[in-house]
């Protein structure tokens, strides 16, 4: 072994060796309800938070679906369906996507780079209890004079601000409290991983050896810290002109309504790379697993969630085409919108060359990172249509758009978050998931996604406006399939529950690495310790090394303490006591 | 045998391609009629997108198919795949390849930017000067106001306002588009164009029917309770018909038009809705000479 390896030993020397308390998790329920600073606990409570926030905005996805089903407004009153849409958007995003994927990451992260915890685990278990109270102050708008939030997501003003109740504490008000609140969550968060990557990886995990849900991760986290303020200084600033009378964005008093457009997009633009980013990890971890090959092109997938991230930051005016802008920042938002398609194309080839000549198996968690590249391919090939102003002028803010979206975040985002839940559930429950019901799963999974979604792509190019609660008759036969779809997808999510339940009760034992993958995660025990590791894992080589047969940490045992010696205090600037037990 | 796959892939790539024209081709039907001479731009737009979107994914899920076909693991084969880690030439050929289809891809939706924009009715038959002499003179002006939640059409040469949008076939149209309160959008999908309304703006909007017919206005951005209501009928006649018409309507006296907004939100305040959620009240229906 070369002291080279060793040259970028992140973590502090008393962490080689010291007394740990070696405590089993155990089978103890009551940890998830507590405040926790275990990063596993949190990553837990974050997941299973999420996921019931997924159910709520699914019920209010089929009110939408059901309202749909006929073309008047016959099911509930135009503001209990404006509410609605407006609350299923904000709840999917930042009840759902948003913290299921901090959950995982929570989960991994810390295993998959060799530490025993987040860098701040205080920060880490505050940044967590944020979200229930975004909750709290989502859901309490149905409880206020007036009823929730009616904006939709993007609370554009002046509609926005508008305000009909006349009173001061109303859904509007409550939903932008959530969204600063949130946004606060999510910059906790940020702060939190990308100080946890830089500083604690295990000695000999380099950048390059980082998993590349690591890499992604990081390139997303980066996305929130300098997207968010954005968005929660345009939504201070919307409070304002709400309730104390400031006039930012009102048009009437000689403000800009299109400003808080730059700050909502500057923001969530890039929060569609957060989201997809993470997933795009979860595949590249997938499917050499199950492809039983390496990676393919490690580097270069590695530094394309970086590019991502950068272009990312450049292409938020592709959503307002339509909205007065000028025609040259309309095709410089072209070229840099369609430039996005170069590295997550590099990203589609490297997971087809790795399942090419693979030795396929067809896990649910297979099965399902399979089913979202497919959709994923389908969304993207929509995505440059949509970049194209000439196409955009003519679907924008039609069901188009509605379609190519919920391609991405049901068809990729939340499949690929189903693979990544199959794949770590025996990780993180030391149970096995049942096989044949997790696939039950995928194909109605599947088959509703593309139900609900495909033909809403039709519907968008004949002219069907988003956020209708009733559209002329010929559109009917579309939406009738959308709406079936709808259901469908509803349905799909019961076999996953009892599955997940059940099995976590009382599944078949899983051993520390059932899809034998490599990975620091797979080399620890299923539930993992509570300090994961119970000595830090020197690592050698890069991942995914499938077929190589070449160890991926260092066989501790066989080496010497005055090697450890000679190594840490080579790399560290501050030479710290080592502890020799 | 490398002959042989060079052969079979050559085969796979001539169909992928073949299929993919015909669904490009095919795209036409997806879309409503080509009602204004800029649809005729964006459905071929549209049309060559399909056809490169069809062959890309055709690819990507033909390659995966093939291998969940042909590469399934046996069931007690507990070995690994060949280690290939990558190959610097495919990946350099994957990166420029979509690098090129990028800036061809934006070149000519440019292209087709530009010519919507400038496109006037008479433009092959003159010069460059003279021909933005005559089209400006040419376009038929027409003052769009827009409001929580109705449209009114004003005709300012003849000082007629409508709820109906009357439109000349064949010749170039220039709207002011205004708001009263929040921002709408003008959108009307048989011509595949559409603008935002932002209040406090006068945006200036062109585009040339070139089909007789009934045609949908719908407001496209969000705005408010009564959102989906907000509509009217686009009418596309000949010249003779369109005199007609503003004959027509500069005789009529102007009265209060029918508004879906303004008549739900006043059987609610009849019959009010178990929910109780509030909503701003509509703007009165407009008054004007023209209405059905």
């Amino acid at each position: 072994m070369k002291i080279d390896d060793f040259k970028k030993i992140n973590i502090e020397v008393e962490r080689l060796h010291y007394d740990r308390l070696e405590k089993e998790p155990g089978r103890d329920w009551k940890r998830y309800f507590t405040f926790s600073t275990d990063h596993k606990v949190i990553g837990i409570q974050y997941l299973v938070t999420a996921f019931f926030f997924f159910l709520v905005g699914g019920i209010f996805a089929m009110i939408i679906r059901a309202e749909l089903i006929t073309p008047a407004s016959d099911l509930v009153d135009r503001t209990v369906y404006n509410g609605m849409f407006t609350m299923h958007g904000t709840i999917m995003l930042f009840l759902w996507t948003f913290p299921s994927l901090v959950g995982l990451a929570n989960y991994l992260v810390p295993i998959q780079i060799g530490a025993e915890d987040m860098a701040f685990p205080r920060l880490n278990a505050a940044a967590f209890w944020l979200v229930p109270v975004v909750a709290i102050l989502t859901i309490a708008g149905f409880f206020v004079p007036g009823g929730s939030a009616q904006a939709g997501w993007w609370s554009y003003p002046p509609v926005s601000t508008q305000n009909p109740t006349g009173f001061l504490i109303n859904g509007q008000f409550l939903w932008i409290l959530a969204i600063f609140v949130s946004g606060i969550s999510s910059i906790m968060g940020a702060v939190n991983f990308v100080t946890t990557i830089f500083r604690m990886r295990a000695p000999g995990m380099t950048l390059f050896r980082m998993p590349i849900f690591v890499w992604t991760v990081l390139s997303a986290q980066i996305i929130q810290l300098f997207g968010l303020p954005a968005l929660t200084a345009g939504s201070v600033m919307l409070m304002c002109d709400l309730t104390v009378g400031t006039t930012f964005f009102d048009p009437a008093l000689g403000g800009d309504a299109v400003l808080f457009q730059h700050f909502f997009w500057f923001y969530s633009h890039p929060a569609v790379y957060v989201i997809i980013l993470p997933i795009f990890g979860i595949f590249s971890e997938i499917f050499p697993v199950y492809s039983r090959k390496p990676l393919f092109g490690y580097h270069v997938v590695a530094i394309s969630s970086i590019i991502i991230a950068a272009v990312s930051a450049l292409v938020w005016v592709h959503h307002m085409y339509a909205s007065g802008t000028a025609n040259w920042m309309r095709l410089v938002f072209m070229i840099s919108t369609m430039c996005v398609s170069v590295p997550t194309g590099i990203k589609v080839f490297a997971w087809l060359g790795t399942i090419w000549r693979g030795k396929l198996r067809f896990n649910t968690a297979m099965l399902f990172a399979l089913g979202g590249l497919v959709m994923f391919v389908f969304a993207g090939i929509t995505g440059i249509m949509l970049a194209a102003v000439p196409i955009d002028i003519h679907v924008n803010n039609t069901y188009f758009v509605v379609g190519h979206f919920h391609y991405v975040l049901y068809g990729t985002v939340t499949m690929g978050m189903f693979a990544a839940i199959y794949h770590w559930f025996p990780k993180m429950t030391g149970r096995m998931y049942n096989e044949g019901w997790g696939q039950i799963h995928f194909w109605l999974t599947f088959l509703g996604t593309n139900l609900n979604f495909f033909p809403m792509h039709s519907l968008g190019l004949h002219g069907m406006l988003r956020r209708v609660a009733s559209y002329a008759p010929e559109y009917m036969f579309s939406n009738v399939l959308a709406s079936l779809g709808g259901f469908l997808l509803g349905m799909s999510t019961l076999p996953f529950i009892f599955n997940i339940i059940i099995s976590w009760i009382d599944g078949e034992k899983a051993g520390n690495n059932p899809w034998r993958a490599i990975g620091l995660e797979w080399l620890v025990a299923s539930p993992p310790p509570i300090e994961n590791f119970d000595e830090i894992p020197i690592v050698i080589s890069e991942p995914y090394g499938y077929g190589k047969s070449e160890p991926l940490t260092l066989d501790r045992p066989f080496i010497e303490v005055e090697t450890i010696e000679k190594i840490t205090l080579a790399t560290t600037d501050n030479q710290v006591e080592i502890n020799n037990n | 045998m490398k002959i042989r796959n060079i052969l079979i892939i050559l085969g796979a790539v001539a169909l992928n391609t073949f299929v993919s024209l015909y669904i490009g081709e095919s795209a036409y039907n997806w879309l409503p009629v080509q009602a204004a001479a800029e649809s005729l731009l964006v459905d071929r737009l549209f049309s060559f997108l399909v056809t490169l979107g069809a062959f890309i994914f055709l690819g990507v899920t033909g390659t995966l198919i093939y291998s969940m076909i042909f590469h399934r693991a046996a069931e007690y084969d507990l070995s690994d795949g060949p280690a290939i880690e990558g190959n610097l030439t495919l990946e350099i050929v994957w990166t420029v390849i979509p690098i090129l289809l990028v800036f061809w891809i934006a070149g000519y939706s440019y292209q087709v930017y530009v010519k919507m924009a400038i496109r006037g009715p008479m433009e092959h038959a003159h010069s460059h000067q003279m021909e933005a002499v005559s089209v400006a003179e040419n376009r038929e002006k027409i003052e769009v106001i827009s409001k929580q939640w109705a449209w009114v059409f004003r005709y300012p040469d003849r000082n007629i306002t409508s709820t109906e949008l009357h439109l000349p076939v064949d010749r170039r149209v220039h709207l002011a588009l205004t708001s009263e309160d929040v921002i709408h959008g003008f959108y009307i999908p048989a011509f595949r164009v559409k603008q935002d309304i932002i209040p406090n703006h006068k945006i200036d909007f062109e585009f040339t029917p070139i089909r007789e017919g009934n045609y949908r206005l719908t407001d496209s951005q969000y705005s408010g309770t009564f959102f989906a209501t907000m509509a009217a009928n686009v009418v596309v006649e000949s010249a003779e018909d369109y005199q007609n018409w503003l004959e027509d309507a500069a005789k009529r006296k102007p009265s209060a038009a029918y508004n879906q907004a303004a008549f739900e939100y006043n059987q609610e305040l009849q019959h009010p809705h178990a929910s109780g959620w509030q909503t701003i009240a509509p703007a009165s229906p407009p008054v004007v000479n023209y209405h059905n």
